[in-house]
């Protein structure tokens, strides 16, 4: 199966209404040139985006979200994208905010076949409302439930044609988990190599989980 | 030495041998530069590195591996990377010991609110809410008021980040651990009177029986 097409084909599998996961820790790992090519060859609108911080004012998702195409977010740290703490004032339901750590078991969650899980993590705090809450022992926990996504962008090191990916350094974040739970993967890579020339041992994303595969601009 | 030095060398010296360390951004950070002679720790940073260094050299930063804040960075022999969920296991995990961060209130029930402001924009809690939870010791390193309001309270006023998690809290004034009784004052720094630290105080303070002059 031929995975290594254009940015702008992979994009235009994305429909109106998708849910969008999208990888990165502020900009390491965030895929900009799957980004870049949402916002300028890609009409998909009322688009919910899933992004620990929804990147930076420099980063081309605020372009995406000047344009009105992005209806809702689910983050953990926005202080970095001022569009995004403009959203959730105007409209507190656009902006749903989740601990780092439960927004990225949720993800690894949808992609692992996990309905939901118990964490003591925002017990007494206004995370808990609306949640069912379980004492486990002497301690109490809130459930949180899976995340999946329509479409995920994320971004490698290196791939091969496969879709193994190697990626590197502080880059891995949200990525890695991202990639296992959406329905359509799309992959940019700094640099893509053939089958065989990635070391298995290095491999962070195993290939079958990458739908499509995206010479990056950032190489 | 200003507050924030004072503050970091007095946070340095709780930290032991062998440690895994998550700092927060700011203050705690600079705990980093006076950990003690003889005592190595292992600095996590919640996106995914264990085994963290100081800053990159200009010319030589890496886009690839930065710190919590987005800072380019290096990392010391024997780092490992990983991805945000194996990190949050860490830190959930109670695999931190120490977790050392700021806040804008802490009160005697061991409460912490350090993520939103009613009112103000809101930056998102990102990993405060995990590491306060996960961490076997969460230290808060702050200075002890803002623009001269209270910030170590009888009830925290704003939204938590968790309940009854902070066990210490170190400021430019003293050291102050929380307890079933309430806070107890158990050191001043140099030239500060009981009084003062008081003052700057909205909760009740105990003072201890055998109160010892920071040493940093």
């Amino acid at each position: 199966m031929e995975k290594l097409t254009s940015a702008a084909e992979a994009v235009s599998k994305i429909k109106d209404g998708d849910v969008l996961l999208v990888g990165g820790f502020v900009m390491a790992g965030s895929p900009e040139t799957l980004i870049k090519a949402l916002l300028e060859t890609s009409t998909a609108k009322d688009l919910t985006v899933v992004s620990n911080d929804t990147g930076t004012v420099d980063s081309n998702m605020i372009k995406v979200m000047q344009q009105g195409r992005v209806v809702k977010i689910h983050g953990s740290y926005i202080g970095s994208n001022p569009m995004t703490g403009q959203m959730l004032i105007d409209d507190a339901d656009s902006v749903t905010l989740y601990p780092q750590g439960t927004l990225a078991e949720k993800i690894r969650c949808g992609g692992a076949g996990i309905a939901g899980f118990y964490t003591p993590v925002g017990v007494g705090t206004v995370i808990e409302n609306g949640k069912e809450k379980r004492k486990f022992g002497d301690r109490e926990y809130l459930l949180e439930t899976a995340l999946r996504g329509n479409v995920a962008f994320v971004k490698a090191t290196v791939a091969d044609k496969f879709g193994n990916c190697f990626m590197r350094g502080s880059t891995k974040n949200f990525g890695a988990i991202m990639a296992r739970a959406a329905d359509y993967v799309i992959a940019e890579a700094k640099k893509i190599v053939e089958v065989g020339e990635l070391d298995p041992e290095l491999v962070t994303i195993p290939g079958i989980f990458i739908d499509a595969l995206v010479q990056s601009e950032d190489i | 030495m200003d507050a924030k030095e004072f503050i970091a060398r007095r946070v340095a010296r709780e930290l032991r041998d062998g440690d895994v360390v998550n700092l927060g951004i700011g203050l705690p950070t600079l705990v980093a530069n006076y950990v003690p002679d003889g005592v190595e720790i292992t600095l996590q940073a919640e996106h995914g590195i264990l085994g963290a260094g100081g800053a990159a050299k200009p010319g030589e930063e890496d886009p690839e591996i930065i710190n919590a804040g987005g800072f380019h960075i290096t990392v010391l022999p024997g780092a490992s990377f990983f991805d945000s969920s194996t990190s949050f296991g860490i830190i959930r995990g109670g695999h931190v010991d120490v977790t050392i961060l700021g806040a804008l209130q802490v009160d005697e029930k061991g409460n912490i609110a350090n993520w939103m402001v009613p009112g103000k924009r809101v930056p998102g809690m990102g990993g405060a809410m995990d590491l306060v939870v996960g961490a076997k010791e969460v230290i808060v390193a702050m200075e002890h008021t803002v623009k001269g309001s209270h910030k170590i309270m009888a009830e925290c006023s704003y939204p938590l980040t968790a309940v009854g998690v902070v066990k210490k809290i170190i400021t430019e004034l003293g050291v102050m651990e929380i307890t079933p009784e309430g806070i107890i004052l158990t050191e001043i720094a140099p030239g500060v009177t009981v009084e003062e630290v008081q003052a700057a105080t909205d909760a009740v303070l105990i003072i201890h029986e055998n109160l010892s002059v920071m040493d940093v």
